[in-house]
């Protein structure tokens, strides 16, 4: 299935899991890092992607919180997740992504306006999060954001859902 | 010449932003402007204190809900030279490497006591220079501190004259007849500041653009001294790949008799065991072809005609080495107009859009003392 849809699979029990779009391989290895570090009631799965659409061969969970990764110091991270977004069912975006714009903290070498990302949320309506991952504070902070993002997704939180 | 609500719309959203997080967090800067109190509530920055934010508010008010501002519009800066700069005058300032800082109002900055100021900076940089050497007491003793303002470097009339400060080497002995020769040049200047000029108070004067050329050392003893006399603050201004990319497009559109120099970019690719540099050099001529081709309405320049442009140079370059040029980052921007650097550093070469460069460059460090 070429497109990603929210509910195409069943929901494993007690499990959350979270899909990293982006493009900076080093980068969402250290958050997937920082994630699993987190305390999280429920089992957290995290699974990293470069782009949409993902392989259809490989048997993969269902996913519960889609974020797009994208590194403001590098317009081709802009450009990747721009095409990836073509490979996501609409639903998703009734709460169950978000986009996540690394690399705010250092002003001077960015490349990406902020304007431009919150343009683009805006046209998905979906969150958009700014944040530094080269300080450790802002990644666990992040982190742990996330993961109440997920666990709200997942519908582990209750009574609220996404 | 400025389009007054349309352009920089962009950039007064994000003051408006950064505005809010300055009444937040605690203030930390060691020298803080009446303007900027931090006991100012978020809901006076809200009742529009100054015309940014009027006209901010009066853009929410057509927006139902919030929507991310259009693209930014820009004039290029095809401003002539205003009548009263001397050609040859400013011809000092052109083809040198200058060090950008951005500075805040200065507190009772008279244009009247020039004199008065460059005996007190020739005394505190005397005695700067002795503090450090216990027995030298070289030719550093003979330098004269010279103030003197720049007549016509600003971009209209309510803009304040832009001042210069040289540090000159006196001859050493009387009947050495050879001029005095310039150790260290630096110059303050407001082009177009007309936002900032509007929210400060009559006793502050705005100079938002500080360029230096010469020895760091002396950058930061004359930076001391201004800052402990007239109450104001330097920060070194760095220019980042998106205002670097606007500048190329801004001056590519420049139109010119004759190209001194091929349009330059260096990129610095970001891998890890050293960064490497991609220089990519255009003929002058195809590169204003190439833009002439982007631009559509005469006058402005808008983001997607400067996105578009990068993007063309990209994908040229991609096509024949396979190399995403939009991974790597902006480094450097030389042009025959002019050439700038990220950390900050610029080099001015043609003389006609010396305002419209100057204008730029102002516009980002009111950008950054905000």
């Amino acid at each position: 299935m070429l497109v990603l849809r929210p509910l195409d699979k069943l929901p494993g029990l007690n499990t959350a899991t979270l899909l990293l779009v982006g493009t900076d391989d080093a980068l969402l290895q250290q958050r997937a890092d920082s994630r699993l570090k987190m305390d999280c009631a429920s089992e957290l799965r995290v699974h990293l992607a470069r782009s949409l659409p993902l392989p259809s061969n490989v048997n993969r969970p269902l996913v519960d919180l889609l974020v797009f990764v994208i590194n403001l110091h590098s317009k081709y991270s802009l450009q990747s997740v721009e095409k990836s977004l073509y490979h996501v069912d609409a639903s998703f975006f009734l709460g169950k992504a978000c986009f996540l714009a690394a690399g705010a903290g250092r002003e001077s070498h960015c490349s990406v306006h902020r304007n431009t990302i919150m343009r683009l949320a805006h046209t998905y309506r979906s969150p958009v999060l700014f944040c530094d991952l080269e300080v450790e504070g802002f990644r666990a902070t992040m982190a742990q954001r996330l993961v109440r993002m997920l666990q709200i997704c997942a519908g582990h939180m209750p009574s609220v859902s996404a | 010449m400025r389009s007054a609500l349309g352009g920089g719309l962009g950039l007064q959203l994000e003051l408006h932003f950064s505005a809010m997080q300055k009444t937040m967090d605690p203030y930390d800067a060691p020298e803080s402007t009446p303007r900027q109190h931090p006991s100012c509530s978020l809901k006076e920055y809200f009742l529009a204190a100054t015309p940014l934010q009027r006209r901010l508010e009066s853009v929410r008010k057509q927006a139902t809900s919030f929507v991310p501002t259009p693209p930014r519009r820009r004039i290029p800066q095809r401003s002539q030279l205003q009548e009263d700069v001397d050609p040859q005058k400013v011809a000092f300032l052109l083809h040198k490497q200058w060090t950008l800082y951005s500075l805040t109002p200065l507190y009772k900055f008279s244009y009247t006591n020039l004199k008065e100021y460059s005996r007190l900076l020739s005394a505190f940089i005397t005695a700067e220079k002795q503090k450090g050497l216990a027995v030298e007491v070289g030719e550093d003793c003979n330098i004269k501190v010279v103030f003197s303002t720049l007549l016509g470097v600003k971009g209209t009339q309510s803009d304040p004259e832009a001042v210069l400060v040289q540090i000159l080497s006196k001859p050493q002995l009387p009947s050495e007849d050879r001029e005095a020769k310039a150790l260290w040049t630096g110059w303050f200047c407001c082009v177009f500041g007309d936002g900032l000029l509007e929210t400060v108070s009559e006793d502050f004067t705005c100079l938002p653009l500080f360029l230096a050329n010469g020895a760091e050392s002396n950058t930061a003893i004359i930076g001391t001294w201004f800052q402990k006399t007239f109450d104001c603050y330097f920060s070194p201004l760095a220019i980042n790949a998106f205002n670097l990319s606007w500048m190329a497009a801004m001056w590519t559109a420049c139109k010119m008799d004759r190209y001194v120099a091929a349009t330059e970019f260096l990129w610095s690719v970001p891998c890890s065991p050293q960064s490497l540099d991609i220089s990519y050099a255009i003929h002058p001529e195809d590169a204003k072809a190439l833009w002439d081709s982007v631009h559509r309405t005469p006058g402005e320049v808008t983001q997607e005609e400067v996105d578009l442009f990068m993007d063309c140079l990209s994908s040229h370059f991609y096509r024949h080495f396979r190399i995403h040029l939009s991974a790597t980052r902006l480094v450097r921007v030389s042009t025959s107009v002019a050439s700038a650097h990220t950390d900050g550093k610029i080099k001015i070469i043609c003389h006609k859009y010396l305002i419209g460069v100057l204008a730029y460059l102002t516009e980002l460090a009111i950008f950054q003392i905000e």
